[in-house]
């Protein structure tokens, strides 16, 4: 809300982005939904999803109907309900309670056992081309994403071709974080001394929301980035295109300060050993605050949109 | 002199927490000063302060409680009304300041709020239901209230000197690490927990040696109430989970202060490994809170439906199982951390398990009430609205249980609403629900019944309408802890969130309403006979409130539900039972321990956080000072005379007398 807006017409502008955006996402094909994935990976995860819902609802809603009905019914007031207060126990009654639960948690059992297997993140894509190599680092509070081969990277801002699968390599150069692209599906934890690995594919071009989905410290609400899927060839003609400076130590030690709401920038030209080095640790860690925090006067102040 | 401590550490430059503490030291100061004024402070200090009676620590416990869960409350209320701000914004809370006020509202909650209201109803429920006159270890039982209170006051103390925790109310490492967290919010959070947690151990082997070797005669296992069944459960849980709490905080603390490597990025830490150890602990806690809430609607159900507990067996074995199945799901807190599939699997079906357990108390409850006769008091109402709300939050637990459902959920605000489901329609609806049945034991007057339905009313509408958007937006993609953001489709639903709220603060008033409009009207609502709802268990043979022996003559249980069945047999002859010979009652002596122990305790966490070792080596000698005066103690008891207890019974019996024959003349 700026200043200079009166109250009334604050009210009435969020009342109506309100309404439309409940209209929007109630549709659920907008928006960042989980609902609405544009790659395989999370379809298969809505399709586990929407299972597991659906036979857990097909006992849930009975047994709060029958809550609901019971105790209306066998209100105090109701003399048509017939009083029984020595029913306690009812060996058909307790077989019954204990089989529904059991045998639903038998079928759910299936689909976990199924579902953890197949969609496991560190498993590759069924996909006859070569998955692209992309290695993600989180920084303290921005993300890098390396593309190996193509000896470029980028800051904060993910792009990749439509149609063809990803292998992304991820680890942390400070705090734990969490990839994440809702719309691609699952997410995985970016850790430092440790390579987490994650299969995704995008199969629509566009724009999707990614964030880190653990929290990070006080640059956390910014550690967010554009996914951008664009078709192969304009992915090729990306790549050659990207200018910047190059990805050496000395980069990495600058992306080692803490750094807010970084905008994103490219690199060209990389140091291969740099992800093996940061994931192994002889590379880092993350500076953390510049300044100590005894107490509330010492808070570290950083710059926003810091970039080398 | 100080250690790090100097007037930095006061934030002057902030106004919110420094009005916030200056309204709450003017506050206690006025009671103090009004408490002081009226003369009570002896009072105070005799009968509540150095109490040993478990009916007096039980409502400490419970008041405590309700003042944290005021203090989580007003830091939720912060956090809506940021987040229906700070959209393409900053909000009025900067990330330093956000980031302490959800650490401290996760962490208030739990171990701060939940915690002492849930023990605070087994201290004062357990000995009566089981016929018993105190705990098993009395004295030590104060020392574990006024710990907890220790924790309290250090977490609230952070508020104005230095700062709280900014890293969650799970301090993950490496960010709670010295190198990311410089500040002394961590060391708040570390001493203020292991404080308090040492004082829940203790209340863990209080009650389960309680249980299991003080019952009155005849109160075999398997005719206690239920809710000491679900008590027993979750002190077990606590004594097996709470050392893992202590032991991994340990850890993190010697990383803190004495250079060790245990969870650090450097020097081959292994942060996951705390993340394995806390949950080992934290899983469990969610059940040492449920567990005897599932007991509360247990007795109220049964109460209020007119009718034994359906399938008290089946019962048993659930609560039985779900204590042990709850040592074994701790990972799926971190499928996302990328076990692999056979792992994650295993720790999704079992925590699917789980909810087996959870379906039987369901049905069971429905089959108590299937030929019931049910009174719609606030208790029953509570106790059904728990039941339709707990059922899809815990579906939602389960979808959450299901490795690829989770990869798209973990972290999200489907998260954080499914737990707010299952603690709010579980724990809390629970406490309330107990607050207005066993009130009127606790202080001999009933509650204003309009009040409290209001506000149950108030309360269940305020958690959909709160709650349900937070499940929509995590859908949307939507993770926890943001201070801001800018996606514009999850503004409207964090807009609506924020209205739940306003509606749960209604509720909070009636709840506060109800309070006042009760106690000042306590005359018209005086519970004489002692069992104002037609109660079944011990706790309604006593008057109310129970003198501090509770039991005359100890009761000889002959039944499942023993009280019941007392009165059954006196209904139908229309008589009492023959009169018992009185004798004299040996009971504990008060003693300042605790609150001695719990006065240097501070002195220790505080000195601890702040680096003042003399302090703390003056704390440490004053503490074990105490235990010594403590264990040369010459007279432990004091005799409570047979005529005494004569005297209270026969008042006691007469109002049950004449109720009996007023049942009999309609």
């Amino acid at each position: 809300m700026k200043s200079r807006d009166s109250w009334r017409t604050w009210v009435w502008r969020v009342t109506a982005q309100c309404a439309c955006a409940l209209l929007l996402t109630t549709s659920a094909t907008q928006a960042d939904s989980i609902l609405a994935p544009v790659g395989p990976v999370g379809a298969g995860d809505r399709i586990i999803f929407f299972d597991a819902l659906v036979i857990m609802l097909a006992i849930v809603i009975p047994t709060m109907v029958a809550t609901l009905a019971f105790a209306w019914w066998y209100r105090a007031s109701n003399t048509r309900a017939v009083y029984r207060p020595d029913f306690t126990y009812s060996g058909r009654i307790e077989l019954v309670t204990w089989s529904i639960p059991t045998l639903v948690i038998f079928f759910l059992g299936g689909v976990i056992w199924i579902g953890s297997h197949r969609l496991d993140p560190f498993q590759p894509l069924p996909s006859k081309a070569k998955p692209l190599e992309i290695e993600a680092i989180s920084f303290d509070w921005k993300w890098l994403f390396i593309y190996p081969e193509q000896q470029i990277a980028s800051v904060n801002r993910l792009v990749i071709p439509v149609g063809r699968p990803l292998h992304l390599r991820i680890t942390s150069a400070s705090v734990f974080n969490a990839f994440f692209v809702p719309r691609l599906g699952s997410m995985i934890y970016a850790m430092n001394g440790m390579v987490s690995q994650l299969n995704l594919e995008a199969d629509k071009p566009g724009t999707y929301l990614g964030l880190s989905a653990q929290f990070s410290g006080d640059g956390f609400p910014d550690m967010k980035f554009d996914s951008v899927a664009i078709p192969a060839q304009q992915f090729a003609s990306w790549t050659t295109g990207v200018k910047g400076a190059p990805l050496d130590r000395a980069a990495v030690s600058a992306l080692l300060k803490q750094s807010r709401a970084v905008a994103p920038y490219t690199y060209r030209g990389i140091d291969a050993s740099l992800f093996d080095a940061i994931a192994s640790r002889r590379l880092g860690p993350g500076e953390g605050p510049v300044s100590g925090r005894g107490g509330p006067g010492t808070q570290n102040v950083l710059p926003h949109g810091d970039a080398p | 002199m100080l250690g790090k401590l100097s007037w930095d550490a006061i934030p002057f430059d902030q106004p919110i927490p420094l009005i916030a503490a200056a309204v709450v030291m003017a506050i206690l100061l006025g009671i103090l000063g009004w408490i002081i004024a009226k003369g009570w402070a002896p009072y105070l200090w005799k009968e509540w302060i150095t109490s040993v009676d478990h009916k007096h620590i039980g409502i400490m416990y419970v008041l405590l409680g309700l003042v944290m869960l005021l203090r989580g409350f007003i830091d939720a209320i912060m956090m809506r009304s940021q987040q229906a701000l700070a959209f393409h914004a900053q909000g009025y809370l900067p990330p330093e300041h956000y980031d302490q006020i959800f650490s401290a509202h996760g962490t208030i909650m739990i171990l701060f709020g939940a915690m002492p209201l849930v023990i605070g109803i087994m201290n004062f429920v357990v000995p009566l239901q089981l016929g018993s006159r105190d705990v098993a270890f009395p004295t030590l039982n104060s020392v574990s209230f006024w710990l907890t209170a220790t924790g309290a006051l250090l977490v609230n103390v952070s508020l104005v000197v230095g700062e709280f925790s900014r890293v969650g109310w799970l301090p993950y490492p490496p960010l709670s690490e010295l190198r990311y967290s410089p500040g002394v919010g961590v060391d708040y959070y570390l001493w203020s927990v292991q404080i308090s947690g040492i004082g829940t151990l203790l209340t863990g082997i209080n009650f389960v040696t309680t249980i299991l070797k003080i019952r009155a005669p005849g109160m075999t296992y398997l005719r206690m109430p239920m809710f000491c069944w679900t008590a027993l459960a979750s002190c077990l849980l606590i004594i097996a989970a709470f050392p893992v709490l202590t032991a991994s905080l340990a850890m993190l603390t010697l990383d803190r202060y004495l250079g060790f490597h245990f969870f650090t990025n450097e020097a081959g830490g292994n942060a996951m490994m705390f993340v394995n150890l806390i949950w080992a602990w934290g899983h469990p806690e969610v059940y040492i809170l449920v567990l005897p809430a599932f007991g509360i609607y247990s007795e109220v159900i049964s109460t209020f439906s007119g009718k034994p507990l359906f399938g008290y067996r089946s019962m048993v074995a659930a609560t039985l199982f779900i204590c042990i199945v709850s040592f074994c799901v701790w990972l799926h807190h971190f499928f996302t951390m990328g076990a692999g599939g056979d792992v994650n699997a295993v720790f999704g079906i079992a925590t699917s398990i789980i909810a087996v357990g959870t379906g039987v108390k369901m049905y069971n409850w429905l089959f108590t009430m299937y030929g019931g006769r049910i009174r719609f008091a606030a208790p029953m109402l509570w106790s059904i609205g728990f039941m339709t709300t707990f059922i899809t939050g815990g579906m939602t637990g389960v979808l959450l249980a299901v490795p690829p459902a989770d990869f798209l959920l973990h972290n999200s605000l489907f998260l954080v609403a499914h737990f707010h489901h299952v603690i709010v329609g579980g724990v809390i609806f629970a406490v309330m629900a107990a607050l207005v049945y066993w009130w009127p034991k606790a202080f001999g007057f009933r509650l204003h019944e309009g009040w409290g339905k209001a506000a149950f009313w108030f309360a269940l509408a305020g958690f959909y309408v709160t709650f349900v958007p937070l499940y929509v937006v995590g859908i949307l993609g939507m993770t926890r802890r943001l201070q801001h953001y800018d996606v514009s489709q999850w503004r409207p639903w964090i807009l609506v969130s924020g209205f739940g709220v306003l509606i749960l603060i209604g509720g909070a008033i009636c709840q506060a309403i109800q309070l006042v409009v009760s106690i000042s009207r306590r005359a018209e609502l005086r519970d004489f006979t002692g069992d104002p709802w037609d109660g079944r268990t011990l706790e309604w043979a006593t008057p109310s409130p129970p003198p501090a022996f509770n039991f005359p003559v100890l009761p000889q249980v002959q039944g499942a539900e023993a009280y019941w069945d007392v009165k059954r047999r006196a209904r139908e002859a229309h008589l009492l039972g023959k009169e018992p010979e009185y004798e004299a009652i040996e009971m504990p002596r008060n003693s300042p321990t605790g609150f001695v122990c719990a006065f240097f305790a501070t002195l220790i966490g505080f000195a601890l956080i702040w680096h003042i070792w003399w302090l703390m080596i003056v704390g440490l000698i004053g503490a074990y000072v105490t235990f010594v005066v403590f264990a040369w103690r010459d007279v432990p008891e004091y005799i409570i005379p047979a005529d005494e207890v004569a005297r209270i019974e026969r008042a006691n019996r007469a109002v049950r007398q004449e109720a009996l024959a007023s049942a009999a003349a309609t």
